[in-house]
């Protein structure tokens, strides 16, 4: 019964979780709920990866309607990869919630925030479980309202401004791929991806499905925070409460690229793409990303921003996997996606137990605190070499395949800019640690201690995958590859 | 004990060692002795393993495959067994000098200086024992993390600039030159495992050989070839132990056994020299020998000098690896070991003079050998061997190294390596002259300053006697070179 509705249930269950929580009582009982549905997805979703990589192809039908008139849930490799990737980092992510929520939200606010919380897991989850790309549209709306509420919920002011700012870019990306999505069902008339793939080869002439495509890139690029659509991000990061950071940062980008990938390779023909300038704008833009995000995150004083800036750094690199358009590529975006999901993790983790201590974290505050938060320290040195790609780190793994993507093409200014994305990233995570480990401490924080178990731990938990998935890719590796086989990206 | 559980103890007992000096943190003895058990130990390790490797034994070791076809694997051949002898000796000397240079400084944060220094040992053993390019590199990488903590060790502004530019230039272009070298290979062999006689035959247009060689020579930082030699003289900043074992022997050899590894077993030697890879290559080698040298004669401050002389000196290695003939590759491989226990004593003296006499600057020396005269006599060896004259064990590398340009029909290079010959001679004597024979700046004797503490003589008696050693039994070193440089 529970393995026939699995996949519905991975979205139910956070989805009927949150009113719930929201009328429990102030305390911990909030907490404990969220914490169990996380597990228990993180749980279901490994099933389900299991599932398809034994059996194939999971279809549900809701409801009982069959597709392509009912929505349909398809799972593949893809989806479940990405299933587990949200739920693995939610169930990591709320146990460091209890102290740092605590800490950082007023108490009667608790209960709405960890629902805000699973309304924004439920969301994230079912854009990956859907199989109905205005299903799709549905889930981005909850997580996206959901993650507005969560930012605004930051201790500073300005958290309600860049939530403001994030809603209106938000809005229009969400927008956008409506229009996009409704400009092509007026020439397919349907919206099951699959049924939308079978069809569209037939109207890829048409100026309006041309459109439609446009419409539903932009639309997600401002989502994924592409660069130059990524002005929203900085700021949401820097003020939203840590745990949303850390949850946002892992994730819900993440979810947009998965997103896009299903649009370019699985619902557009083979060849449509490739008659679009997609690929080289992506190229471009990412190549662009990956240098100008990482020369501003150089210069930031707040670490938050920094690491923000990374982020989008960051995501040039997946888009310019995505731009090259092999399989070698699009394994690379795929790999270096759940990589950069447990470094930044891990980092704004870190960050956030200092923030747990001092109630900031600027350069200039944390000068000296190397010593007395050892293991906060280790853990950003660490996470931190994984980010610039230090062998037997996740990082290193990631810089592989795109490395060896980009000379496949023999495009050797992407190769460049690769290599020189990760010198600049010596340089911005360098200035952290000479922060922590050479300058005096200032005399405020004498007696500031190691952050509580509670927060060492989680982050503890994401440190440890930098390493593992640095020495053993057997499940990043091979989840991509069988993922580019779906995509059905022939190998070069 | 199994030749597998062998190798991995070696690799994995300073790294034990280093647990372990951090747990005895309060008890300075006991973290000393931790110290010195450790790297006696290694030490005879290394020998054992070495005795076994000579009568033919095989080590070999895959810990773990993290992607299809890269490997973090281990396997002992000649060259790498030779740089482990090297390196896994000179600890437990340079062990013995530290504790009585840290002791005799009032050194802060010794438990971190210790600890660290064990692990970067580590890293150097793991590295000369790869068996391809990715673990080396993997290696090769932690070992500039590991000594970045001893580089700034001082903990001041002047530590922490030099830490930068060390970071900056050698994760700069391992990064952007070494990595990039290496997934070429990949890419176009199939295969980043060392293999005699090299991996790249007919599979890569001679024409693009110079430039993936040109990726390595200069990717592989370490070896401190020009314009990339900034980060040596900045780590001079760290405690002159640091600066003896790891800016003299283990991180600079680490470079230019990176690049002789490089040349033998991805490129092949034939290969080069059938393609004339290295053709304009080897006068960047030439160019940093006499420029380092001339630098070297301008700088007052000691280390500073040595540092330069250093780089000079790596360069010899560079030279034969890129000459590429037998002998040449013999010369360079002989030089590792000379040069190591040469510029090593070289340091230890510097050390003894800044602990004893606290002068940093050639000028202030006037006079202070006949305070100091274990230390001069030492300093003297050392210079001498460098040089290359016998009877000290520096002549050897330097006669293979001329041998192998002469053979080539390299005579300018012969020439080169002669000027500088001469240029060491320049730079390098004048300092043991000064000390015995110049009157002291202030006109009187020094009566106050006496040796350094023992434990400091006792290191660098022990390197300048095996200067001699070496010249009169040079062979068990001699025989893993000049295997490595046959091919099998």
């Amino acid at each position: 019964m529970i393995v026939k509705h699995l996949s519905l249930l991975l979205v139910m269950l956070p989805l009927a979780a949150a009113p719930i929580v929201a009328v429990l009582p102030r305390g911990r009982l909030p907490w404990v709920v969220g914490l169990i549905v996380a597990s228990s997805c993180a749980i279901l979703a490994s099933t389900q990866l299991s599932m398809v990589l034994q059996s194939g192809v999971i279809s549900y039908e809701l409801g009982g309607w069959a597709p392509p008139w009912g929505i349909e849930y398809r799972i593949d490799a893809v989806n479940a990869f990405f299933a587990l990737l949200v739920s693995i980092i939610a169930a990591i992510t709320l146990p460091y919630a209890l102290l740092s929520v605590e800490k950082e939200i007023p108490e009667h606010q608790i209960p709405l925030f960890y629902s805000a919380f699973l309304l924004c897991f439920a969301g994230l989850l079912g854009i990956t479980q859907t199989g109905d790309i205005f299903n799709v549209f549905v889930f981005l709306e909850i997580s996206s309202l959901s993650s507005y509420a969560l930012i605004s919920l930051g201790k500073q002011r300005q958290a309600l401004t860049s939530a403001y700012q994030y809603l209106i870019m938000g809005t229009i990306g969400a927008t956008f791929y409506l229009i996009g999505v409704g400009l092509l069902y007026s020439q397919t008339g349907t919206l099951n991806m699959a049924d939308m793939a079978a069809l569209l080869p037939q109207v890829t002439e048409l100026r309006t499905v041309h459109t439609g495509f446009a419409f539903i890139l932009i639309g997600i690029a401002l989502k994924l925070a592409l660069f130059p659509l990524h002005l929203w991000l900085p700021n949401a990061y820097t003020y939203a409460p840590t745990v949303v950071t850390v949850f946002l940062a892992a994730t819900a980008t993440k979810v947009a690229v998965y997103v896009m990938l299903r649009i370019l390779f699985t619902i557009f023909p083979d060849g449509f793409v490739a008659s679009t300038p997609t690929g080289d704008l992506f190229i471009l833009l990412g190549i662009t990303g990956i240098i100008v995000a990482s020369i501003y995150a150089i210069y930031q004083t707040d670490i938050k921003r920094l690491l923000a800036y990374s982020s989008v750094a960051q995501i040039g690199y997946m888009v310019l996997g995505i731009g090259f358009a092999s399989a070698t590529g699009l394994m690379a975006s795929m790999i270096h996606l759940f990589n950069h999901a447990l470094m930044k993790g891990a980092l704004f983790m870190a960050v956030g137990a200092i923030i747990y201590r001092l109630g900031i974290c600027r350069m200039d505050n944390i000068q000296g605190l190397g010593k007395q938060m050892p293991w906060t320290f280790a853990a950003i040195t660490i996470a931190g070499l994984s980010l610039v790609g230090v062998p037997g780190t996740a990082g290193f793994i990631s810089k592989w395949y795109l490395v060896s993507a980009a000379l496949e093409q023999q495009a050797w200014v992407s190769v460049a800019a690769i290599l020189i994305g990760s010198l600049l990233a010596v340089v911005y995570i360098g200035k952290i640690i000479e922060s922590l480990y050479f300058k005096p401490v200032s005399e405020t924080n004498t007696t500031v201690k190691e952050a509580p178990l509670f927060l060492l731990l989680p982050t503890w938990v994401l440190v440890v995958a930098n390493i593992y998935f640095g020495l053993n890719t057997e499940l990043t590796v091979g989840v991509a590859e069988h993922a580019a086989q779906v995509m059905g990206v022939v190998a070069k | 004990m199994k030749a597998e559980s062998l190798m991995l103890l070696t690799m994995l007992l300073p790294l034990a060692g280093a647990m372990g000096i951090v747990i005895t943190r309060r008890w300075p003895n006991v973290r000393e002795a931790v110290t010195l058990i450790t790297a006696s130990t290694v030490a005879v390790l290394v020998v054992m393993i070495a005795n076994r490797f000579v009568s033919g034994e095989v080590f070999s070791l895959l810990v773990a495959e993290p992607l299809p076809g890269i490997q973090i694997a281990f396997k002992i051949e000649s060259l790498g067994m030779l740089f482990a002898l090297v390196a896994g000796l000179l600890w437990i000397v340079t062990s013995i000098y530290s504790i009585g240079y840290m002791r005799g400084h009032n050194e802060s944060n010794q438990t971190r200086f210790y600890a660290s220094f064990a692990i970067a040992i580590a890293c150097t053993l793991g590295l000369a024992f790869s068996d391809n390019l990715f673990t080396l590199f993997l290696f090769y990488e932690l070992l500039t993390l590991s000594t970045y903590p001893l580089v700034t060790h001082a903990g001041n502004d002047d530590a922490r600039r030099g830490g930068r530019t060390y970071l900056g230039i050698l994760l700069g272009t391992s990064i952007g030159l070494f990595l990039l070298g290496i997934l070429v290979t990949w890419i176009v062999a199939g295969t980043v495992t060392f293999t005699a006689g090299g991996v790249l035959k007919g599979k890569l247009d001679p024409a693009w050989a110079g430039l993936l060689y040109a990726l390595f020579l200069f990717g592989i930082g370490k070896a401190a070839l020009m314009p990339f030699h900034r980060w040596l003289p900045a780590a001079m900043v760290a405690p002159t132990p640091v600066s003896a074992l790891l800016h003299a022997v283990a991180v600079v050899k680490a470079g230019v056994f990176t690049l002789l590894k490089v040349t033998t077993y991805i490129f092949g030697g034939e290969y080069i020299l059938s393609n004339d890879v290295t053709g304009i290559l080897v006068w960047v080698a030439a160019a940093t020998i006499l420029l380092a040298s001339l630098v070297a004669m301008t700088k007052d401050n000691l280390k500073a000098r040595l540092a330069y002389s250093t780089v000079s000196q790596l360069s010899y290695i560079a030279l034969g690896a890129m000459l590429a003939s037998k002998s040449a590759l013999i010369g360079a491989a002989m030089h590792i070991v000379m040069h190591a226990f040469s510029k090593i004593t070289l340091f230890f003296a510097a050390g003894a003079i800044y602990v004893a006499a606290h002068k940093k600057l050639v000028s202030e020396l006037d006079g202070l050998g006949r305070a100091m005269p274990i230390t001069f006599a030492a300093f003297l060896i050392g210079s001498v061997s460098i040089i290359g004259l016998p009877p000290f064990g520096g002549m050897w590398s330097k006669w293979y190294l001329g041998l192998g340009a002469a053979e080539t029909g390299q005579l300018i290079l012969l020439g080169t390596l002669m000027v500088s010959s001469l240029l060491n001679i320049a730079y390098l004597l004048p300092i043991p002259i000064r000390g015995f024979f110049s009157k002291p700046t202030s006109g009187k004797h020094y009566t106050e300053i006496k040796e350094a503490p023992k434990t400091i003589l006792l290191a660098m008696t022990i390197t300048s006697l095996a200067c001699i050693v070496l010249f009169f039994y040079p062979d068990p070193f001699y025989q893993l070179a000049a295997k490595a440089a046959g091919g099998h």
